[in-house]
């Protein structure tokens, strides 16, 4: 097994290092942010200035050489537009990303394996074919337009919840969360639900479709045979039965949760890493858009590899293997 | 219906009663600053957000008129030396009092900033800083320069004390961000929160807000609910597509004002085979028409102005003749906004030689200005009706700005009629005819922002002259009249209008729409 994990970390250096070479290549190709950044009144001497201050004078191989030695130091490089360690940035900013996906995916998974069970288990009630129709809903709803009426809704119609922004936060080993407060929790509550929306249908159409395939199953009708509670059949062997694919699901979504929290940070005003990247984007902060790409790829290798772990833990007919293309 | 009724009049009460205790103002902001530093970002939002924390020694009003500042008057001794007298009894926030000591030490540091994306050096190179005595400071230049007090209300002035050897980081995190200004800087949340408290000890009287907290909300939707929410008490960049709805809601104010801003459309006229002038049908030309004046003159008359503010901009613009509007320094009476006249353009084209018309590509962006690319498209359908047949590109401004101004071989403007605007930051004509219509030299620092490459050596003899012209009237007149040259004669830019900018805010408010787009809390009046 430690072997399937320090071949799986060695290609993930190669996937980082091929990513930055195409962000790199990719946002040079677009520009630079000079002509945005410089205040029009400058003539063309400042305007050569300010290109040299960024090093952008210099060709586009010796600035991402530049860029690989400092990066192998450890160093991503300073932001164009903050002048600040590009990776420091970042990091400030990760804390309210995460503490709202794992908010997200905490209610998607609380939320949907019950409803999806329900569902299962009922498919022809008026309650399954509401979830199921609802979870219909959860999916094809643009999740910027949700959000959007959620503001309106709870924040402008009914004045109940804030329309934005991240409100107090508390100290919680050593980092700053909303959650302990309940100013803060009314400041996360729309945002996780909008993030959750579509992992939530997620859930429930995986735990349903689990729940109506294992049902049918000998085991189940042993235990029935047996004479188990109804409660024990369902919480026991039905549960652990669809929670393979769901915890699947769950890892790897809770990678793109955090990468694709951008519509949701942005209409909210969530002071995340997804709104920093939007802004670094707009406004070509290369060193911001490189680093904040390579953290995410990486995230995404890490929880790949502690889901097949996981998987293997969970299911002991599979066993960690290489795949070799 | 009734409950949610029953809940706004709860949230207006709690909102008044916390407004009355805490005197807080809280603001929903469009763009962030990206620093605390006054010297590291020369452009928009920094130098109008910490206005609040520090002064200058000239300051401009809301209409960008200058008034004294930290200093208290200013004349030419000579030639080229200018005499500023500071303002006396002036406290830091740490207490420490303000002498000539921290404008000299300010004007060494705001040209050295490491990593600056745009640097002050842009209106103090060439400047000698000479403290006479601890209330007078000299200024001199190698030339007679005219510019010098406006160039003043450019520069924050900062703490000799607390900042000497100060780092961009050492600001941002707070130590060296110690000014003269109404508010106290507090803290800075990068994309969550800013925060500035009342100076008590302020020269020009205690400041009205004992808190002020700047959101930086940069979705212009959810800008407007956290206004109509409650949670900000105030919004700046209100989306023109808003405002006949929140015309009609109670619990909104709108405060409007002309900007600074022109928005314009800038014609090659120095290529012969310009790449995206072509004939009627695509093909490209050996010739290109937008050389002669009188196919620019025709392109004005065929734009429909009031019609472009009318319908695109929902009557929130002002139609534009010229580089600035009427309240600045440079405008001339007498230019006004071209008229639509499409039989005079159709005479203009023929005498021309282009009566069959030509084709033609209007470039812009499509996230920079209010309703850019909207503007263009209605452009080319106007010039398309008229025989110039106008395709559109528009693109993000991240794509567009790079291009527009070095895209093409040897670092040339890539396009060939582009839409633009202009933010006249110094409040004056000079900057603008200097910029954007005198002959591009590098060596000379002209035309910087010349993507047109217009040229003409009468008018770049007379801004030169202008430049060099410390006599107010005599100056105002030189730059009327290279304006009248290179807009009224040679149709070098053509201006379309004027930008107006929009403020929201709860009842009770008004807000002192300044002309150089600044949100400030300084300007928030409370009215019955």
């Amino acid at each position: 097994m430690s072997v399937f994990i320090i071949r799986r970390l060695l290609q993930s250096i190669v996937v980082i290092w091929v990513m930055s070479l195409l962000v790199f290549g990719g946002v040079y190709l677009i520009g630079d942010p000079i002509d945005m950044l410089i205040n029009p009144e400058a003539d063309q001497e400042d305007i050569e200035a300010a290109i040299r201050a960024l090093g952008l004078d210099k060709p586009i191989h010796e600035q991402y050489w530049y860029f690989l030695a400092n990066a192998l130091k450890g160093d991503l490089g300073k932001s164009f537009i903050f002048s600040e360690p590009a990776l420091q940035l970042i990091l400030a900013r990760a804390p309210a990303t995460m503490e709202l996906a794992i908010v997200a995916s905490l209610m998607s998974i609380m939320l949907g394996i019950p409803l999806g069970m329900w569902a299962g288990l009922k498919p022809d009630s008026i309650a399954g074919k509401s979830i199921m129709t609802g979870s219909i809903l959860g999916f094809s709803l643009p999740s910027f337009w949700v959000g959007i009426l959620f503001i309106m809704l709870f924040a402008v119609m009914l004045g109940v919840l804030p329309a934005g922004g991240r409100g107090p936060t508390t100290e919680f080993l050593g980092l700053q969360v909303s959650f302990l407060s309940a100013k803060g929790l009314s400041h996360i509550l729309l945002p996780a639900v909008n993030l959750a929306l579509f992992k939530l249908s997620l859930v429930i159409r995986l735990s349903r479709a689990g729940t109506q395939e294992v049902i049918h199953q000998d085991y189940i009708k042993f235990a029935r045979a047996k004479g188990l509670s109804e409660r024990r059949i369902i919480l026991v062997h039905v549960l652990k039965n669809i929670l393979i694919p769901v915890v699947t699901v769950i890892g790897l979504e809770f990678g793109s949760v955090i990468a694709f929290a951008v519509v949701t940070e942005t209409v909210f005003a969530w002071p995340g890493m997804g709104k920093l990247i939007i802004e670094s984007i707009d406004q070509l902060d290369r060193p911001v858009i490189v680093a904040y790409l390579m953290i995410i790829v990486f995230m995404f290798i890490v929880i790949n590899l502690l889901v097949d772990i996981l998987y293997s833990i969970l299911d002991p007919r599979v066993r960690l293997q290489d795949i070799r293309a | 219906m009734k409950n949610i009724f029953t809940a706004l009049v709860a949230g207006a009460a709690l909102m008044a009663a916390s407004g009355a205790v805490a005197q807080e103002i809280r603001i929903g902001i469009a763009q962030e600053p990206s620093s605390i530093d006054p010297h590291f970002h020369n452009l928009g939002p920094n130098n109008g957000f910490l206005s609040h924390i520090y002064e200058r020694m000239v300051e401009q009003d809301s209409k960008q008129r200058l008034r004294p500042g930290l200093a208290v008057s200013w004349k030419p001794i000579s030639e080229t030396v200018w005499e500023f007298k500071l303002r006396k009894g002036v406290k830091w926030h740490d207490g420490s009092p303000f002498t000539a000591d921290d404008v000299v030490f300010t004007a060494e540091r705001a040209v050295n900033v490491p990593n600056s994306p745009s640097s002050f050096g842009t209106y103090l190179k060439g400047k000698t800083f000479t403290k006479i005595d601890d209330y007078t400071v000299h200024v001199s230049t190698p030339k007679p320069y005219p510019l010098m007090v406006t160039e003043m209300s450019t520069i924050m002035i900062i703490s000799k004390k607390n900042a000497q050897g100060a780092q961009t980081k050492d600001f941002n995190l707070g130590p060296a961000a110690i000014g003269t200004g109404p508010y106290k800087f507090v803290k800075w949340q990068k994309g969550d929160v800013i925060e500035f408290a009342r100076n008590d000890d302020y020269w020009g009287g205690r400041p009205k807000w004992s808190k002020v907290i700047l959101k930086p909300i940069s979705s212009a939707p959810t800008r407007v609910a956290a206004l109509l929410a409650g949670d900000v008490d105030m919004i700046d960049g209100v989306p023109t597509a808003d405002i006949e709805t929140l015309k009609g809601n109670p619990k909104v104010k709108l405060s409007q004002g002309i900007s600074n801003r022109v928005i314009y459309l800038h014609l090659d006229q120095k290529r012969d085979n310009s790449p995206f002038v072509t004939d009627k049908n695509g093909n490209p030309m050996d010739k290109n028409p937008l050389k002669d004046v009188r196919v620019r003159k025709a392109i004005s008359k065929l734009i429909n102005r009031p019609a472009i503010v009318e319908k695109v901009m929902e009557g929130i613009a002002i139609p534009a003749g010229q580089l600035v509007s009427e309240t600045f320094f440079g405008n001339t009476p007498n230019l006004k906004p071209e008229a639509f006249d499409p039989a005079a353009a159709k005479k203009l084209l023929g005498e021309a030689g282009w009566g069959d018309g030509f084709g033609l590509t209007i470039h812009g962006p499509n996230n920079r200005y209010i309703n850019d690319a909207k503007i263009a498209e209605a452009i080319a359908q106007m010039l398309t009706r008229g025989g110039i047949v106008t395709k559109v590109v528009t693109m993000p401004k991240n794509v567009y700005f790079k291009r527009a101004s070095r895209g093409g071989p040897e670092n040339s403007p890539e396009f060939s009629f582009i839409l633009v605007g202009w933010g006249s930051g110094t409040g004056e004509a000079s900057s603008p005819l200097k910029s954007l219509l005198t002959t591009y030299d590098k060596s000379k620092g002209h035309g910087a922002s010349n993507r047109g490459r217009h040229s003409n050596p009468k008018m770049d003899a007379l801004v030169v002259q202008a430049l060099a012209t410390v006599d107010d009237a005599k100056r105002k007149t030189l730059l009327q009249k290279a304006t009248e040259v290179g807009i009224g004669e040679d149709q070098g830019i053509i201006p379309l209008h004027y930008q107006v900018n929009t403020w929201a805010t709860r009842p009770g408010l008004r807000y002192d729409a300044r002309t150089d787009e600044r949100t400030l809390a300084m300007d928030i009046k409370v009215v019955k």
